[in-house]
């Protein structure tokens, strides 16, 4: 159960400021509720990840009436600029003195003055097709001239616009229009039982599947003061190191491709798809979807199971050694990959990245250490730190987690309870009105499910935090200066999801 | 240099048919209903989280191309009436599919990827397809970079509001005669999540679709199993 602290509209700003301390604590989440029909008004709530005493420190501040309106903590927090952006598009809730208030997931096609978040907005209503605008801030001067990308690529990826404002080669801006896949999974899920919802939630991304599906079921079973039984944790462990093994062997392969390098680039193909084979013999679906459910495991891990992964990792490990080895001593690869993309780690705490970019950025900070859960506390793994904040740096953390998401998975395979015991509790009915967090930090960084029920085990809120939600706005910062061609590159060591952030 | 020759000579050729990969025991593909066992409670249909499974009078049937392949309707029933067994081929073709197309395309295929609002898993098996494993070229398939190039289009996701404009550029900018194969559960019913403000359907809501592959994702060889129907290159 989170706590909050409430505070007015007046004291919000200053009292955000303390907390967050220039980003000691990092803004993890910041969400509008509409809760006029439980006491009136609309609420915005803001958590801090602190760790010390609890892992996040509430702000809960309620705004009684119209005008719906705060004053903006984007002046002083950089980090909540996308975040009141989105609560201005999905509940018409303004933070007054926000420098760029431009609409950010609802594009175009969305009329003014609707918003979908809000209770008295019915997901049924036939909503027009709008003509608005979307404005993308021009870069003038002399030879200075405009590349606009996508939101269909050349490649088999993901949509978003790009606008590349260019000097030359050089990037001199980069705007980008996201949230293309915004499919309103948070509203679709509200009124819904939670265990219905579980499976809208499990898919709110491909790659993330089980670190979803984790945030979802764990912040669940904290409203039910449910415990997931030993084997359970030990099974959901294995999942999620499964995750982040075949993401980060993936991802070192396709960034390869940013730079053409074929060896690379198959090698990392081939050991995924080993990995992804793996995947779906332990849980009958590549992505693992159906192992996590809320109150512990759908199924177990067999001794069989155990041999298998066990012989899958001993050879997938050198193999990936050989990989690796042969991107070290390449000098064209290094030559492309070394000082290109800069995230400094002033930027990345500003704009509170996580995951594999802030700890490339010098940013050392995991939440599967910092804000322990599951079994995490039991085991023994080092949450590597790099300082150069290029690409070779996400590169390398990258490499290194791999080999400690091998070690985690090789300590719960061995250190697993006794074979038959329970792998799944019963959840009781969940207190209506209550609010709680589940979080788990995926291959791209936390993942935060804040979930407040209505009657019945339903659903009243869902705001969804993923990884990429801070990180892309450091995208932006760390391409400018780079030359075009290096983009694919710098955005693949990134290698953030759209899914998950457009939800 | 030398290491990575002797990787590549050490790794040896890894390409294999399409359909060699073995389907795990625990993977769960078409689901079969033993209608002598089923008591007809309805708890299966109320169960599935998109609606795929729907009882006529005694017989119950099950949408697969709605359906996410979770498992929980085979969970919930009491009577042992519903599995999941390994069958990952079940693309089928849409009524308006012109077998002349089929014709003109003869054994090559160009694709362009629409992605019109997907959690990107079908995405990622799509990209799986031209790994060193699977080698999607070995059949005269190909990924093109523009949909001027392309014989057909292979949507995935639920269309978005976001992305239907894209959509329907990429499908007018293909030329005529052209394939539209709706790639996964999303594209194939747009149900996975249910009513949104955000979404508009299916693929087929905004463009005629000749062929569906279930799946959540479909693995790879389901996509390439659909790839075969759609060219009539199965074997008989």
């Amino acid at each position: 159960m989170l706590e909050y602290r409430e505070v007015s509209p007046d004291e919000l700003r200053k009292a955000a400021a303390a907390i967050h301390n220039g980003g000691a604590r990092p803004l993890t989440a910041m969400f509008a509720n509409d809760e006029r029909g439980l006491d009136g008004g609309m609420a915005i709530y803001c958590l801090f990840a602190d760790g010390d005493k609890a892992p996040f420190i509430g702000l809960k501040c309620r705004i009684a009436g119209e005008p719906w309106e705060y004053p903006s903590l984007a002046p002083d927090i950089p980090a909540a600029s996308w975040y009141e952006r989105e609560i201005n598009d999905l509940f018409g809730i303004v933070p007054a003195g926000h420098p760029d208030l431009r609409p950010l997931v609802l594009h175009e096609n969305w009329p003014r003055g609707l918003y979908p978040l809000r209770k008295d907005f019915d997901p049924r209503q036939p909503v027009a097709e709008a003509a608005t605008d979307y404005p993308i801030p021009d870069v003038e001067g002399q030879g200075v001239f405009e590349v606009p990308v996508g939101p269909i690529h050349a490649g088999i990826i993901e949509p978003g616009h790009f606008r590349f404002s260019q000097a030359g080669e050089n990037i001199i801006n980069l705007e980008a229009k996201l949230f293309f896949t915004h499919r309103g999974i948070e509203k679709a899920v509200e009124g819904l039982p939670v265990a219905d919802a579980f499976y809208r939630a499990e898919r709110i991304c491909g790659a993330c599947t089980v670190s979803h599906a984790l945030a979802f079921a764990q912040a669940v079973e904290g409203l039910a003061g449910a415990a997931v039984p030993a084997r359970a944790e030990s099974v959901r462990v294995l999942a999620a190191e499964l995750e982040r093994l075949y993401n980060h062997a993936g991802d070192i392969g396709n960034l390869c491709a940013g730079v053409g390098f074929a060896v690379g680039i198959s090698h990392g193909a081939r050991l995924k798809e080993r990995l992804m084979r793996l995947n779906e013999r332990v849980a009958g679906n590549r992505f693992l979807r159906g192992m996590v459910v809320p109150g512990g495991v759908a199924m177990d891990v067999t001794a069989a199971l155990t041999q298998d992964i066990a012989g899958v990792l001993h050879e997938l490990e050198g193999d990936l050694k050989g990989l690796l080895e042969i991107l070290h001593e390449n000098n064209a690869f290094l030559d492309r990959v070394n000082t290109t993309g800069i995230l400094s780690t002033r930027a990345a705490v500003d704009l509170g990245a996580v995951g594999v970019a802030a700890r490339a950025s010098g940013v050392n900070a995991d939440w599967r250490r910092d804000l322990p859960y599951s079994l995490y506390p039991k085991l023994d793994f080092k949450v590597p730190v790099y300082h150069s904040g290029d690409v070779a740096a996400r590169l390398w953390v990258r490499a290194d987690e791999a080999f400690q998401a091998i070690g985690l998975i090789r300590q719960v395979l061995y250190g697993l309870p006794e074979v038959g015991g329970e792998l799944r509790v019963r959840l009781p009915e969940l207190p209506a009105g209550a609010s709680g967090a589940g979080w788990s930090e995926s291959a791209r960084g936390g993942n935060l499910h804040w979930l407040m029920t209505g009657k019945n085990s339903t659903v009243y809120r869902l705001f969804v935090r993923s990884a990429s939600y801070p990180n892309w706005p450091a995208v932006a910062v760390a391409a400018p200066g780079n030359i075009i061609p290096d983009f694919p590159l710098v955005n693949k060591s990134f290698e953030l999801c759209y899914a998950c952030i457009d939800r | 240099m030398l290491k990575m020759l002797r990787k590549i000579i050490y790794t040896g050729t890894v390409t294999e048919s399409w359909d060699a990969a073995p389907v795990p025991p625990r993977f769960r593909g078409a689901v079969t209903v033993a209608q002598n066992r089923c008591a007809n409670c309805g708890r299966c249909a109320a169960a599935c989280p998109t609606g795929a499974i729907a009882i006529t009078g005694e017989t119950l049937t099950v949408d697969h191309r709605a359906c996410i392949f979770c498992g929980r309707c085979v969970e919930v029933c009491e009577q042992n009436a519903l599995q999941h067994n390994g069958d990952y081929q079940l693309a089928s073709l849409g009524e308006e599919l012109q077998t002349r197309i089929r014709r003109i395309l003869g054994r090559s295929l160009a694709v362009r990827h629409v992605d019109a609002g997907s959690c990107n898993a079908c995405d990622w098996e799509m990209v799986a397809l031209s790994n060193p494993v699977y080698d999607l070229q070995q059949y005269g398939i190909d990924f093109v970079a523009s949909p001027r190039h392309a014989d057909m289009l292979m949507v995935t996701g639920v269309v978005t509001r976001n992305l239907t404009q894209a959509l329907r550029m990429t499908y007018e900018a293909t030329p005529a005669p052209k394939l539209v194969m709706a790639v996964g559960s999303c594209a194939a019913s747009g149900k996975t999540f249910g009513a949104s403000y955000a979404i508009r359907g299916g693929a087929d809501a905004l463009v005629p679709v000749d062929v569906y592959v279930p799946g959540c994702p479909p693995r790879p060889s389901a996509l390439i199993y659909g790839l075969m129907l759609v060219l009539d290159r199965l074997k008989r």
